[in-house]
Formats: structure tokens, sequence, C-alpha cells
């Protein structure tokens, strides 16, 4: 995606070099338009030409979704244990290492509470760099908690997913986890609160298949790849072309699975409506 | 001892058993002097079964679980229930054939049955998908488990499959939400709960019928967050490597009683619950009964509420306190 990888030193004047800065241009990942990276900042990460939305970090989906200021992290601290004491080919506690030097987080999500356009709602956000937003013990138990948090405080609940599904070097305790927060939800949903999952690029597997699909309402980013088995798992198996357009928003929003997909510029006023809307009348 | 698919690890007692029946041959024949070698040939074979059996690896333990003799979910209904009734369909699409269910006694009790279905012969095998369910199967599951709600009967799940079908219609009807469903509905389920892993529990096909009260795994079973071939494919680049893939997901029953997944280990007749099945059934009928007792001693809310917290507990992490 960053079409100058390396600073670029250009000779001037008496072998004094200027800097252009990292990554100035982008590449459009849908179109192959080569884009100036600012241009596409300003635009929320999607592409100007084509449309195409970029993934983002949980921070940019943050800063685009929550009013300014409002947001207060839950449980910044909580990390991952390599508790199976997990080796493929590289060892588990260094995957984590590098993902948290990376992504300069603990884990794959932040939750947090907030207003979104006045609004209060606890949300949860996947950072997909974080080891393809995989879902381990810290992913489940932090929205878990930010579910029990919102019940307590009365108000709805927005979780922002992407992810490649369960994160397999927690084996089982990551399969798990999708049991700890449909149970949360559920009882969210016996305390009469709203919950609005927005699925983005790309939600699959046990993430699909426990909160992502549990929304009161369920939102998708256009384009976004969402379903329970990978594309090419599936070609695999049946052995045939799949369909055009398989396992996309359009296809979903089609096949009945999702109730709207919604542009990133427009998703902060339309998840504040439904919150609206769907909050019980209180006292 | 005449098994139709031995192990490629059981080779050693293979051999004992041909030779037994060789000299079982000539017995028939008229032979009367064989009976004592016989004899001493089938405890040499027991002996050598049970040592094979008590250090399994764990993708051994793999092979035992999807064994293609191994007792299926409506074996143990039938020899552990009375009065099977299959209930069929989703109400909606159709009935999925690798997802079984019905009403049931236990001891007299009425009860709900629910299991993965695996078939034994290839049209049969081709017609439960190899105990791969599609949405249709989870949501037949789901309308059993309200019936059982409704009329308070307990439930009883018997989990074997090797997942979810990776496949077109399975995603267009929503096997994700099916599954998700399910997690949710049956946290809040008002009556017991008992699953019994009794062959393979595969990911979220496997989650789908299996939370419950208490979890309870066959000796020889598996329970994992993807098939140890899958695992070696996306981490090892490798399908190969099943073996350490095996290894590391933790798959075998003690392991997951470490991690707090599952309660209860049911023992299995020694060389698997294929070689005896009788003693396998009588095994998980005393497990379910007792199990079942215990559970009928908590009321409604106290019954929800630990369930809820015994699912809620799952997982390790650190949490760092900041002063």
């Amino acid at each position: 995606m960053i079409w100058f990888k390396k600073d670029i030193l250009t000779n001037g004047d008496e072998g004094k070099s200027v800097k252009v800065p990292i990554g100035l241009w982008v590449k459009c990942e849908h179109c192959g338009e080569i884009i100036y990276k600012k241009e596409v900042e300003r635009n929320l990460d999607v592409c100007p030409k084509c449309n195409y939305h970029f993934r983002i970090s949980a921070n940019a989906r943050l800063n685009i979704v929550m009013d300014e200021g409002s947001f207060k992290e839950f449980d910044s601290h909580m990390e991952p244990i390599d508790g199976l004491d997990f080796r493929d080919l590289k060892k588990y506690k260094d995957r984590i290492k590098s993902s948290q030097k990376e992504t300069r987080l603990k884990d794959a999500i932040v939750t947090g509470k907030g207003t979104i356009n006045g609004e209060r709602a606890c949300v949860a956000v996947f950072e997909f760099s974080f080891m393809g937003g995989s879902m381990g013990s810290v992913v489940g138990e932090k929205i878990a908690r930010a579910v029990e948090k919102a019940i307590e405080e009365r108000c709805g609940v927005v979780i922002f997913s992407s992810s490649g599904g369960a994160r397999m070097q927690e084996s089982i305790l990551s399969l798990m986890q999708m049991a700890k927060t449909s149970a949360a939800l559920a009882k969210l949903k016996e305390a009469g609160l709203p919950y609005i999952s927005v699925v983005t690029d790309p939600t699959m597997g046990g993430v699909t298949a426990s909160f992502a699909m549990l929304g009161d309402v369920i939102i998708a980013e256009p384009r976004a790849l969402v379903g329970f088995a990978g594309p090419r798992v599936i070609a695999e198996t049946i052995r045939q072309k799949l369909p055009e357009g398989f396992q996309r928003a359009e296809y979903l929003l089609d096949h009945g699975m999702i109730d709207m997909i919604v542009e990133r510029k427009l998703l902060k006023d339309t998840l504040s409506r439904l919150l609206s809307m769907l909050s019980q009348n209180e006292g | 001892m005449v098994y139709r698919h031995w192990l490629d690890f059981e080779k050693p007692v293979e051999e004992i058993a041909k030779k037994i029946e060789e000299l079982k041959s000539f017995q028939a024949e008229g032979a009367t002097r064989h009976a004592d070698e016989i004899a001493k040939l089938e405890k040499k074979a027991k002996g050598l079964l049970k040592d094979i059996y008590a250090k399994l690896t764990p993708s051994q333990v793999t092979l035992v679980a999807r064994h293609p003799d191994r007792p299926y979910t409506l074996d143990y209904v039938q020899n552990i229930f009375d009065d099977f009734i299959e209930l069929h369909g989703d109400r909606c699409f159709r009935d999925d054939p690798a997802i079984a269910g019905g009403v049931a006694r236990l001891d007299g009790e009425p009860v709900v049955v629910i299991g993965q279905q695996k078939g034994r012969n290839t049209k049969d095998k081709v017609l439960r998908n190899f105990g791969m369910p599609h949405p249709e199967g989870y949501r037949k599951a789901l309308r059993l488990m309200e019936l059982a709600e409704r009329f308070g009967k307990p439930v009883f799940t018997f989990i074997d499959t090797p997942g979810a079908y990776p496949g077109i219609g399975a995603e267009e009807r929503g096997q994700s939400e099916a599954i998700a469903t399910n997690l949710l509905v049956m946290s809040r389920l008002k009556v017991p709960v008992i699953a019994t892993v009794i062959g393979e529990g595969g990911s979220g096909g496997a989650l789908a019928i299996g939370v419950a009260d208490k979890v309870i795994m066959l000796e020889f079973s598996t329970y994992s967050v993807i098939s140890p071939e899958g695992c070696a494919a996306i981490l090892w680049k490798d399908g190969s490597k099943a073996d350490l893939a095996a290894k590391a997901l933790k798959i075998e029953a003690a392991e997951l009683q470490k991690l707090g997944v599952i309660d209860k280990i049911v023992k299995e007749p020694i060389g698997g619950a294929h070689r005896e099945p009788e003693t396998a059934f009588r095994n998980l009928k005393a497990a379910l009964t007792s199990t079942l007792k215990e559970l009928k001693s908590l009321d409604k809310e106290s019954l929800i509420e630990a369930r809820y917290k015994k699912f809620r507990s799952m997982g390790v992490f650190s949490e760092p306190k900041i002063y």
C-alpha cells in the first residue's frame, strides 16, 4: 500500500539531501490508482477515485466515530499470555512482542466508552494489523467487560470488527471467547440495551460466528469481506468457482444477512441516529 | 477380536489378532490343542493394546476420535436412552441430516437429545455430510433446545463433527449467524444442558451445541479450534505438519480439563469405545445420570448464573496494575 517505503533521498545542491517523508503516495488496492496520501486521509481513508474503503487502524476508527475528547479507554493494560506455550514456525510470545511493537497496542482490540454525536455507548474496535485482528483471550475478555459496563451504565454497545477469526495460538481458549462474548451479549439483550455490529473488511471465522452476527442492527462497510469459512478454503473444498462478489458486503445484503451498507463518511451519523432510536424510554 | 479397521499404530496387535484367527480356524477344523495358545495370545494382545493406548500421541488420539467404527450420536442415543422419537427440520429451509435430535427418556425421565451424526457407509456418509452441519442443522438444534426449555426438559448434546461445512450454501444461508445465535441462546437456556464430546469436537460447528452447564469428553475424543491439518496448513504453511499442530493445539481431554474448558472425562474401554461399545454406553450413561442429578439441585437462576460464570472465566491474560 505504501508506494515509497524508504525515505527517498534526492540530490540537492552541494551534496545536501532533501528528505521526502515516508509513504507520501499510496496505491489503491482496488482501482490501482496512485493517490496522494494526504488526500486519502482527508477522505477518511477512502479512495477518492473508486470509493474503496481502506482498512484503518483502531485509532483512526475512533477518531472518525467518537466525539472529540469523549473517549475513555477500558483495560488498556490487559496483555495476552502464552498459556499453552504455543510454537509454530515462530513462538507465540515472539509474535505478541513484534505485534505490540508494530502497533503500540497490547492486543488486537481497543475498548472504552464515549459519545457518538452525544449518544453514549461502550465501543470495541479491532486492530487488524495486530496478528490479523485475531481473537484470543484478551479480545474476548475486553469485549465481555465492555458489554458488562454498558449494562451497568445503561448504554448501547457498538463493536467494529475486522478480524481473521479465532487466534490459533490460544487454541481452544480462543474458541471459548465466542461463547464468552455471546453470553455477555445475551445479558445485554435481556437488559433491553441496543447492540450495533459494524463489520469491516475482513471479518471472518469465529468473530463472525459470534458477536459480529448478533447485532440488533448489522452494518457493513462497502465491499467488506464477511463470512465464516474463508473463500479459499471453500473453493478448495467444493472445487468450484465462487460466485461473483461472494461474501462481500453487497452479496450479504442481497442474501439478507446484514441490515445495511454504510459509507465511512456517513457511519457516525448513522450510528448516533440508530442509538437514539433504539434506546428505551427511561425514567 | 476381528475389526474392520486397524490403525497403523495398532499393527502389533493386529498381527497377534490374525494369528489368533488362524488358530481358531484350525480349531474349527477339529484341532483342540490350540486353546491354551489362543488364551495366551489373547492376553498378550490385550496387554499390548493397553500399553499402546496408555501413551497415544495427540495425532493418534485424533485417529481414534475419527475411527470409522466408533459409536456415533445415534448409537449413544439408542443405547443410553429409551423411547427416542426423532424430530426433523428447521421449519425454514430443510432437514439437515448432519444433526439429529429429538425427545427420549433417560431412566424414564423425558429429555431432549441433539447431536452431530456421521454416516457409516459411503451413501450414509454423504447423506450426513460427514457430520458437517449446514445452518439448518444448527437451527434445528436451536428449535429443539427451545422446545426443551418450554417444557422444562434437560438437554443432552453429543458433539462429533469435523466442523462447520465450508460451502457456498452454508455461507449464503448464514452459518455464522446460526452458530452465533445458538451460543447466545444456549447461554441463557433455563434448563440443564449437558454436552458430551464423543468423537471430534471441531471448532464453531462443535461449540454451536456446546455451551453447556457441564461439558464431558470421552477419553479418546478431541476438541479444538481448528483441525490439526487446517492449523498446520495455515501456521506451518504445510498440511503435512499436522502432528506438530495436534501437539501444539492441546486437543486431548486431559489437557482441556487442565485448561478448565471441560468438566469431566469418561473412561473408554481398552483400545477405544468401538471395541466394546456396551462398556462405552454404560460408562457414559453413568456420567450423564450423575451429572444431571447434580444440576437438578440448582434453581433456574443459579443454573444460568453458574453457566455464565463458567464461560465468562475461560481464557488467560495478564493485567499489570498501574498506580
